[in-house]
């Protein structure tokens, strides 16, 4: 083997989203020597995809929003599944964190007195998102990245040299963390320009690599998103936390081919959308479960009087919750009512008082998007839309102040870490959740840092074994393709461990993952022609992406099995009700067997109960629709287990799925968030239509 | 609707290359890049090629098509005959790692010397900015960095010895940005002209013409800041004044 370059940093952080960026700027702050890992060039990362906003209780609009309100809607967003420590920290800190932006030159828009302007979301009970028209996330990656270039511009005038202190490695690619004993000592990783191997022997390791939707075939996410913060975590010896919980958006574009999975944000139903099958028909109504009957129209005159008379009529069931939406594109689909490319129709032709002038104003990124990359005039043409995998709330477990996970020296931040979120993500609570939490871990890290008496060493073998890991696609011969391979998964995937559940395709999926074990196992790559054969090989690339996956496949399908109900983002055909019993369950996926092929095993972890201050901020009766009733304040003896039989009854389990599907509504009893102080009524439309919209748009 | 198209892909390295010729499916609704993703699947599975979000959002996927600087992504097949032959190069202001991939580092320089934002004594939270003033700024700030502009722009595209001293559209328009932020306290006027080429912009509004996110780069960044450079520089009221010293003139900050 080839002697192998070695760089020393005091923290390295792999990934250079939000959370990476944010996380290497605390790491510097701290006055750490910093190494930035992007698997693509600087600044392209996968959280320029973001629209909607950053969720803040600056209070700005709304002067009555503050951290407890914010901590409420995010609890009940995940149904009560967070861990409630990390929702109070981001609750507290996230206004500190955006306007600490605004200090490094972000522009958002603003309020008429000059404030920073905050819009409504699906679940936030007062307007709450920072934004940049619908590029919020563009904006805050390249806020983070001048942020950087200004703390280099620093060190350049310090020392002469940019990368002094903090550095950041472009289309570089770690494929395993190294270990000193039980402890994190580097990361072995390669540089795609060349295929040169690279050794950073760091004491401290932050993940911040995003999430797992490229397991997936129809999903929202780019390349990037294979799964590798999350397999590394593991493969390292950490735990991932409540797998089970991955968003589907109802509406993704389904075609062309060459966008399928991008999302089409909910406003578009919101202002007036409506879901149509091959027949014409809006099949929505066939689709109200009976918990909501009393909260939706039952004739598209009533829907259609709801947008500019919201108060007097029921909402159309184009809004019911995410999950009852994407259920009933899957049924006319599978009925065969589905439109030329297997979704359905989403149109706002003829639906805007203002005609297609009004669509374009109100629609704009829409309009756009739909014309650049279909050639569909959405004023005049129908949109085919279907669910896409957009975000897992599962991830790396972590203690929530330090962000440390189970590893000594590692750190997680972002979407790859786990527990912020419950069952399901509120919108706009990502883009805070990685300024938040990314520079916790960088302080986390760096703390962890100065408090160690030595650097743990980076031994020959442990890089040796990764060295022969990543040659290994090319040792072996005659090998499948990785595209084929990563094609069929992503297919099972998506058929098995997709938006619907039920145990025996999950089964039948963890039986399916095992082949997909051997045949990832077995792939093989041709070097290319030039130098020693690795530099920018896209083959090679996808043969090492591709164990990340599976591993996280797996996780996903296990998890998914154990738990028997349906919640946030796991919703289970044959367990269609919410649990209270559930609720105080994490599962708890780790590695065991032999480090060669090693198996996902998965453990049941009680849920710490919520410190009384924070319970308090809630009203018993809400309470009760996620909490058994030992649980409840106060409870204990005779009163206690007299509800808890009254449970037993339908009553009690409609209430609870009731509660499910979504924020707002449970939150405010089946409510959306109801137009604020001024707003109009189309306000009112964007607020409520917006309710179940758990992305970041 | 598929059909067989002819695609002319350069192949090669820094070294040397040439255009290879592939017979490669296409289907309704396709870009360019899926076209060349199904090359990498079936044909050639070590072509290099950059892309990320496949949206349009994040300006990695930059290429040549039939001599046009555009982002795969966003070129649909359908704007091509299907018996048209279509060339895929690299960009060409930029030096070819290998295929379709080029070394953009010259824009991660440049933008390293530009000196960054500067909030002055304001705390964060204290800033009070109107729509209408921030919005100028914003404009710029919708870049994507897909150096489309800074690969089209004839300052450099030809001319390597004029790269150390221009900064191109991208980063000038980064210092306008800058200069236009209600609340930046630097003055980057002087290094504009004098250390990023600012000069060397003779308004063909090349750079305008490619850019994907639509930003009037030559209009509403370039021209002002050539406007306000003379301001600074060639004011006779100003020069008299600092002569005097009854005008005095502002910190010039130098290049980073």
């Amino acid at each position: 083997m080839t002697e192998i370059e070695r760089h020393a940093y005091d923290v390295v952080v792999i990934g250079a989203g939000g959370a990476g960026l944010r996380a290497a700027i605390e790491a510097r702050l701290q006055g750490k020597k910093t190494a930035v890992i992007s698997k693509s060039l600087f600044g392209k990362a996968h959280t320029v995809m973001a629209e909607g906003g950053a969720a803040a209780a600056m209070g700005n609009v709304n002067p009555n929003d503050n951290w407890q309100v914010h901590f409420r809607d995010t609890m009940r967003g995940g149904k009560f599944l967070n861990n409630w420590r990390m929702a109070e920290l981001h609750a507290k800190e996230a206004p500190d964190r955006v306007w600490e932006l605004e200090h490094w030159g972000a522009l958002f828009d603003r309020t008429k007195d000059g404030k920073i302007s905050q819009r409504n979301f699906g679940g936030h009970e007062y307007p709450r998102l920072a934004h940049v028209g619908d590029r919020t996330g563009l904006e805050l990656i390249r806020t983070a990245q001048q942020k950087i270039v200004a703390l280099q511009q620093e060190d350049h005038r310090e020392h002469g040299d940019y990368d002094a202190r903090l550095k950041v490695w472009a289309e570089t690619t770690v494929t395993r963390l190294l270990k000193d004993g039980d402890r994190i000592c580097g990361a072995f990783a390669y540089v795609r320009e060349t295929g040169r191997f690279v050794v950073f022997e760091a004491p401290a390791v932050v993940l911040a690599t995003g999430g797992i939707g490229k397991a997936f075939k129809v999903t929202s996410n780019s390349w990037e998103y294979t799964g590798d913060g999350h397999s590394l975590a593991m493969l390292a010896g950490a735990t991932l936390l409540n797998m089970e919980f991955v968003q589907f958006h109802p509406t993704g574009m389904v075609w062309p081919p060459s966008v399928k999975g991008l999302l089409v944000t909910e406003s578009v139903r919101g202002d007036r959308g409506v879901l149509k099958n091959s027949d014409g028909k809006r099949f929505m109504f066939e689709y109200i479960p009976e918990v909501f009957k009393s909260q939706y129209a039952t004739s598209e005159e009533e829907g259609d009087r709801w947008y500019d008379d919201p108060d007097n009529n029921k909402r159309p069931p184009e809004l019911l919750p995410r999950d009852e939406v994407a259920r009933a594109i899957n049924s006319e689909v599978k009925a065969g009512r589905g439109s030329p490319h297997g979704g359905v129709f989403l149109t706002v032709v003829d639906r805007m008082p203002g005609g297609a002038a009004e669509i374009v104003k109100r629609l704009p990124s829409m309009h756009h998007q739909f014309k650049e990359l279909a050639d569909v005039d959405i004023t005049k043409e129908a949109m085919e839309v279907g669910p896409t995998c957009h975000y897992v709330m599962g991830g790396v477990e972590v203690d929530p102040d330090t962000a440390a996970a189970l590893v000594p020296g590692l750190f997680a931040a972002g979407e790859v870490a786990g527990g912020m979120h419950g069952s399901n993500r509120l919108g706009g609570n990502s883009l805070t959740d990685l300024l938040v939490f990314g520079r916790r871990a960088g302080l986390g890290a760096s703390e962890y840092v100065d408090a160690l008496a030595e650097r743990p060493p980076v031994s020959a073998e442990v890089v040796e074994a990764a060295e022969r890991e990543a040659m290994a696609p090319f040792e072996r011969k005659g090998g499948e393709n990785p595209y084929t391979v990563h094609a069929e998964l992503q297919q099972m995937m998506n058929d098995l461990v997709g938006i619907i559940r039920k145990e025996e395709e999950l089964a039948q999926a963890i039986e399916g993952l095992e082949k997909f074990r051997e045949r990832v196992a077995n792939v093989s790559v041709e070097p290319v022609a030039v130098n020693d054969g690795r530099g920018y090989h896209p083959g090679w690339h996808l043969a090492l992406d591709l164990r990340n996956m599976l591993l996280v496949s797996e996780a996903i399908a296990k998890a998914a099995l154990e738990r028997q109900e349906s919640r946030g983002g796991h919703t289970r055909d044959d367990y269609p009700v919410m649990s209270p019993e559930w609720r105080k369950v994490n599962l708890v996926c780790r590695l065991t067997g032999d480090g060669s092929a090693p198996r996902v095993e998965l453990r049941r972890q009680p849920m710490e109960p919520m410190r009384d201050d924070l319970i308090g901020l809630f009203e018993t009766d809400e309470l009760k629709k996620y909490l058994t009733d030992g649980e409840l304040p106060g409870a204990g003896g005779p009163v206690a287990e007299e509800a808890a039989g009254g449970a037993e009854t339908a009553e009690e389990a409609a209430g609870d799925a009731g509660a499910r599907p979504d924020a707002g509504e449970a939150g405010d009893g089946g409510q959306a968030a109801a137009p604020k102080g001024g707003a109009t009524a189309a306000g009112a439309v964007e607020a409520g239509g917006e309710d179940n919209e758990e992305g970041d748009r | 609707m598929s059909y067989e198209a002819s695609f002319r892909v350069w192949r090669g390295d820094d070294g040397a290359g040439e255009l290879k010729d592939y017979k490669v499916e296409v289907n309704e609704g396709e870009v360019v890049l899926d076209i060349i993703h199904r090359l990498q699947a079936t044909q050639a599975p070590d072509l290099a090629v950059r892309w990320n979000c496949k949206a349009g959002k994040c300006g990695s996927c930059s290429a040549e098509v039939n001599g046009m600087p555009r982002l795969m992504c966003m070129t649909r097949m359908s704007t091509f005959e299907p018996d048209e032959t279509i060339t895929v190069t690299p960009v060409r202001t930029f030096p070819v790692i290998r295929d379709l991939v080029t070394d953009v580092s010259f824009n991660y320089e440049k933008a390293q010397q530009i000196p960054s934002f500067d909030p002055g004594d304001v705390k964060p939270g204290e800033f009070r900015m109107q729509q209408v003033d921030v919005e100028r700024s914003q404009e710029f700030r919708k870049c994507i960095e897909c150096f489309l502009c800074n690969n089209v722009c004839h300052v450099i595209r030809d001319h390597e010895e004029n790269k150390p001293g221009f900064a191109g559209p991208r980063f000038l328009m980064r210092i306008a940005e800058l200069e236009m932020h209600p609340a930046d306290a630097a003055d980057r006027r002087e290094i504009a002209q004098q250390d990023h080429g600012l000069g060397f912009c003779n308004i063909t509004k090349c750079c305008t013409e490619v850019c994907p996110e639509h930003i009037k780069i030559t209009d509403n960044a370039l021209i002002p800041m050539k406007e306000r450079v003379v301001g600074r520089r060639y004011d006779p009221l100003v020069w008299l004044g600092s002569k005097l010293g009854v005008v005095r003139k502002g910190q010039d900050t130098p290049s980073a």
